[in-house]
């Protein structure tokens, strides 16, 4: 499959490999952001296989992990309101609110539905005009500008049943927040490629003036990963920080151009709650006032609903890669896939839960004989 | 994803064609109508046509394998398949698995009120000629009508009684280091079918599903005295769910190798945009099976011979246990732990 398999291949991953190994002059402290880039580091095995040459730290970049307890206490109320559909990606039905998740409520006879894309939630509004379709909406600007879409849609439309719960965050601010920590020990960074790919990477040359640490662009495959993680120590080695571009196949400097627009057209900056990790300024997006009339949270009242954040977990600490996984006490004990006691557990992004899958017990270098 | 209807669908907006209706199923005028008028035509035998209260079937000596399945699947017909041919391979092929020859099946239909009885012709003539490919009679029956709303279409349960085979797999409890895993072909083309065709996914080539009788695929290797340790279908749950079983069974690790698995084109792109792991979805014509390290070409070569498994390939081995009952060797060579299949399979946000 192209653009996968040669991403995948096992004779330039033991090239890159190499490489690393030989430039290394002290084990460097990295964090890749995004939990698609976890999942994959712990998948293919490459952070065992890094182990003492890099401190992998796992990033803020599971827009399910960070959304915040009262979001979901909100998406929980409506799905339980009368003639009412709450359309969800389905990464975020078995996250817990303060007591309950999305399943349990649908269980109980709430109307939740999974959608695959925003524009599925126009559909299903259009064909159940008696009831209201709301759109959870969560995700970094990867998703936003499918739900900036939405909106038009519906602006276009003239729907009067269709809104959207709008939980979208930012990831740059978040980057920032990290940096800013007292005892932050991240010494480079690499950047989520699909947020780049729509943002561009133009923005983070001021990072990299300010905090002197390196940004690269980096993608989700096994070898996106080493080449990312090679030009990151190539950098801190050289104690030349820039911000440098490992997907060039998909990100470009300047982002997707029309995608951008979008978001800026529907959306502004505000500062949102992130689950564990407090309020990160600009942290999230809000519709603008010309789109309030698909405002989830104006339409139904849910200003103040608001939810505590399960206090067992210390999420946060992941989240900002102050705390590893395995080392949370109750990482496998009181807390796995199937009672989460925080939703880095839950999500297939989630840094807990691909620790749990793939880390549960290390092998190495078992023989399989397929012959 | 932009709405693509699919082709093998039947149009069910016919709002003047016959419908099921609540009378249907209340064991009148209608009732004997439709059983006379639909079922025994399609589905009749000696043992049905008679339509007493209970089929009385002939037992020579031996043993009998019995088992049964409720299929809940929507859309009701699928690129590859239906309702109908799945309620039938899919216990069927359990008992072909457990090494039984399937002989008799009861089929029970629970409709929802309002089913065009287009739709349910279609699906009858389906498990006829699903029946008919694996050499099943269907010797008992029964419908019931609920209201509009209380089922999903139309729900089928089927009961299956096998003649054993013997010498049958002795099970997965035998499984010792050393012992050879083999699957019959491509993975997860049933899930992916279903779902693709539920949400109506615009994808081309849509996947298909692999429904089908895994029966000569058994015979095969039953033809070729191939000593199989264990055999069984991997449909819910996937191929991690059976392997996992299997660890379970025999308290050794099962290790598989990711680049040896089949997987069609179609199916990998779809897994791959919606976040999901071939090995943890359903397939409905497909199987895995134990054998020594010795048996390995013959019962390869077996399998081969019949379409159904024309694919087959040795996907891993048996080893001591490691803590990991389960491992796979991915693309970079190292051997990582595979998890059991937790819950529903739940596409990622990006």
């Amino acid at each position: 499959m192209k653009f996968v398999d040669e991403f995948r291949d096992p004779q330039h991953a033991a090239t890159l490999l190499a490489a690393i190994r030989r430039s290394v002059s002290r084990r460097w402290t990295i964090m890749e952001v995004c939990g698609g880039q976890t999942h994959s580091l712990l998948r293919y095995g490459i952070e065992d296989e890094l182990q003492d040459l890099v401190e992998l730290v796992h990033g803020p970049g599971c827009p399910v992990c960070v959304t915040p307890v009262a979001a979901i206490e909100a998406a929980l109320a409506l799905a339980t309101r009368p003639q009412t559909i709450l359309a969800s990606f389905g990464d975020m039905l078995r996250v817990p609110g303060s007591r309950k998740s999305l399943l349990q409520v649908r269980a109980a006879g709430g109307d939740v539905r999974i959608v695959y894309s925003p524009l599925d939630a126009i559909v299903l509004a259009q064909r159940e005009p008696e009831r209201q379709v709301v759109f959870f909406a969560v995700g970094f600007e990867t998703t936003a500008p499918a739900t900036a879409l939405a909106v038009l849609q519906a602006a276009r439309l003239e729907l009067k049943n269709f809104s959207v719960l709008c939980s979208h965050v930012r990831v740059q601010p978040a980057m920032e927040q990290i940096l800013l920590a007292p005892d932050c020990r991240v010494e480079g960074f690499l950047a989520a490629g699909h947020v780049c790919t729509v943002l561009g990477y133009e923005s983070y040359e001021e990072l990299v003036g300010r905090f002197r640490v390196p940004v690269v662009v980096t993608g989700f495959e096994p070898v996106d990963l080493l080449a990312g993680i090679h030009e990151c120590i190539r950098q801190l080695e050289s104690g030349q920080p820039a911000v440098a571009n490992q997907y060039g196949r998909s990100a470009r400097a300047t982002g997707n151009p029309a995608a951008r627009r979008m978001i800026d057209q529907v959306f502004a900056p505000r500062d949102r709650a992130w689950r564990g990790m407090g309020v990160i300024p600009g942290g999230g997006l809000e519709l603008r006032p010309q789109w309030e009339q698909f405002d989830a949270r104006r339409k139904f009242n849910l200003e103040d609903l608001a939810g505590c954040d399960v206090s067992d977990c210390p999420s946060g600490a992941v989240l900002a890669g102050r705390l590893r996984p395995p080392d949370c006490p109750h990482f496998g004990k009181s807390c796995t896939p199937e009672h989460p006691l925080g939703a880095p557990m839950v999500s297939a992004e989630g840094a807990c839960a691909a620790y749990f899958r793939y880390r549960a017990a290390p092998v190495g270098q078992a023989e399989v004989h397929t012959s | 994803m932009t709405a693509a209807q699919s082709a093998t669908c039947p149009v069910l907006t016919d709002g003047d064609a016959a419908r099921i209706t609540l009378a249907h199923g209340e064991g009148g005028k209608l009732s004997r109508k439709l059983i006379r008028g639909h079922m025994l035509p399609r589905l009749g035998n000696r043992w049905l046509q008679p339509l007493g209260d209970a089929a009385v079937l002939s037992v020579a000596a031996g043993r009998l394998a019995f088992s049964t399945d409720s299929f809940v699947v929507s859309p009701l017909f699928f690129p590859g398949g239906d309702i109908g041919s799945l309620a039938v391979f899919g216990t069927t092929n359990d008992l072909a698995v457990s090494g039984a020859r399937p002989m008799w099946l009861s089929l029970s239909l629970i409709m929802e009120e309002g089913l065009p009885l287009s739709v349910l012709d279609q699906v009858l003539d389906s498990i006829a000629a699903a029946a008919h490919q694996v050499g099943v009679q269907i010797v008992a029956g029964d419908t019931k009508v609920v209201p509009r709303g209380a089922a999903d279409g139309l729900f089928i349960n089927t009961s299956g009684i096998g003649k054993l085979s013997e010498p049958a797999p002795l099970g997965p409890a035998t499984l010792i280091p050393g012992d050879r895993i083999l699957l019959t072909g491509p993975i997860a083309q049933h899930g992916m079918a279903v779902l693709a065709a539920r949400e109506s996914f615009a994808v081309e080539p849509p996947p298909r599903s692999d429904c089908g009788s895994l029966l000569p695929a058994v015979e095969a290797l039953r033809s070729a005295a191939v000593p199989v340790k264990a055999m069984r279908d991997a449909t819910r749950g996937g191929v991690a769910a059976v392997l996992h079983e299997w660890s379970d069974a025999c308290g050794l690790t099962l290790s598989i190798d990711e680049a040896s698995i089949p997987l069609s084109g179609e199916v990998r792109g779809l897994c791959e945009i919606l976040g999901l792991d071939p090995l943890f979805v359903a397939n409905e014509g497909t199987m895995l099976v134990a054998v020594g390290p010795d048996d390995v070409d013959q019962a390869l070569a077996a399998l081969r011979s019949e379409s159904i498994s024309a694919q087959s390939v040795c996907i891993g081995s048996v080893a001591a246990r490691t803590i990991s009952p389960v491992t796979i060797r991915r693309a970079l060579g190292r051997a990582q732990p595979l998890d059991e299949p937790l819950a529903a399979l739940l596409p990622r946000i990006c």
